[in-house]
């Protein structure tokens, strides 16, 4: 076909572009997003009670964990909403995603070293280290498809970050979720079984991401 | 490109409220950087420059389909990059032989046979339509080929005007899939 005559054919009837769509899509999916993980843990009986009505005994360390996990799901989400339209970068962003992991990681780092090797396991598993493991992921499940869905309304070019950015959304979001409910009870537990699962999340998202955005 | 982009960026907005002569300049101009891109690209990794307008047709149709993903606050230039980019490794992905499948000595047979304004492609849009669902073949037809408006359109088919805009976008869409799955076999 002649290029002259595709391009003709393409500008014919030209309709005006809507422009505020794919924003639009994207905040839907956000609190789609937001309302299936808040709604999870509200109802979620294996989880239990949130800790505050227990014993508020860690609410430091559950300020700490909450603080973390939102905090990289809101970074996170500025990547999203950048990934979905061509040509623009996300670095300052992963930057400072990158910024924040470390600063937790490091803490816990130096927690441990400060301490007798001795009450480490206490430490990374004396707190609820299994439900993290398996609810974390379940709760990132419904997001994930949620900014899959909104991705794919926009076009993606680095469709390998775009897949590893939703799931890490949504694993940070599924990881606020359990805070809520269980924060453990030292810095390296918080870096440990909520970073260890939203990289998961992550992983598997970057994996996913070539096969259901291409387009 | 990135010398223009004051100019495109002005028709790429005008194009976006709806002004189909800006629409049509916008990829003329973007087409002819496009299609100098590929062909050196696809020279560089050793493929033959031939695919080039298959591949800048290909751009073009993402750009339309994609338009309103252009954030009108950013530069134009990065946007196209970005796509075209895409499109390339997509395409290189997709037709993935041995990434050198032509001898040194063969570059100058495809460059010598290369006509500098070979402007056609081997997309057969009659072909590809015929794989598209009735309705949404006629809607571009009539509205794209015909140039007919959308209420004759809507007229003829008996769609509601809206139906007929969605099946115009729809079938773009569709297009752009064949073309993709066409060039992987």
């Amino acid at each position: 076909m002649k290029t002259e005559d595709f391009i003709e054919m393409l500008s014919t009837n030209l309709e005006p572009a809507k422009g505020g769509q794919l924003r639009k899509t994207l905040f839907i999916a956000l609190a789609v997003a937001i309302g299936v993980v808040a709604a999870l843990c509200l109802t979620w009986a294996p989880l239990g009670m949130p800790i505050d009505a227990k014993s508020g005994g860690h609410f430091g360390f559950t300020a700490i964990a909450l603080a973390f996990t939102l905090s990289l799901a809101a970074v996170g989400t500025s990547i999203l909403f950048r990934s979905a339209r061509p040509g623009l970068s996300a670095r300052w962003p992963i930057v400072l995603v990158g910024v924040l992991s470390l600063v937790v990681v490091a803490t816990a780092v130096i927690a441990l070293t400060a301490l007798d090797s001795a009450v480490w396991k206490a430490m990374i598993f004396g707190g609820p280290w299994g439900m993290c493991l398996v609810c974390i992921p379940i709760f990132a499940g419904i997001p994930f498809v949620a900014f899959i869905w909104a991705l794919r309304k926009g076009a993606p070019t680095d469709l390998g970050l775009a897949g590893a950015v939703a799931g890490f959304v949504a694993g940070a979001l599924g990881a606020a979720a359990v805070v809520v409910h269980q924060s453990g009870n030292s810095v390296p537990f918080i870096a440990l079984w909520y970073g260890g699962p939203v990289l998961l999340c992550t992983l598997v998202g970057g994996i996913l991401g070539p096969r259901l955005l291409r387009w | 490109m990135r010398t223009n982009e004051p100019e495109l960026r002005a028709l790429m907005l005008a194009a976006l409220d709806g002004d189909a002569a800006s629409h049509k300049a916008l990829l003329e101009r973007v087409g002819s950087h496009l299609r100098a891109y590929f062909k050196g690209q696809l020279l560089r990794v050793g493929r033959s420059s031939a695919d080039a307008e298959d591949l800048m047709q290909e751009t073009l149709l993402a750009m339309h389909i994609h338009r309103n993903t252009y954030d009108r606050s950013q530069l134009l230039t990065p946007w196209v990059q970005a796509i075209a980019r895409y499109k390339l490794v997509d395409y290189l992905r997709r037709t993935k032989t041995s990434v050198l499948s032509e001898s040194v000595e063969e570059w100058g047979d495809v460059l010598a046979a290369d006509d500098p304004i070979s402007v056609d492609s081997t997309l057969d849009l009659e072909k590809l339509m015929a794989q598209i669902s009735p309705k949404v073949q006629q809607a571009i037809r009539y509205m794209k080929l015909d140039g007919l408006s959308v209420s004759e359109t809507a007229a003829r088919t008996g769609m509601s005007p809206s139906a007929v805009k969605v099946s115009v976008h729809r079938g773009l869409k569709a297009l752009s899939q064949l073309i993709n799955q066409r060039s992987r076999s």
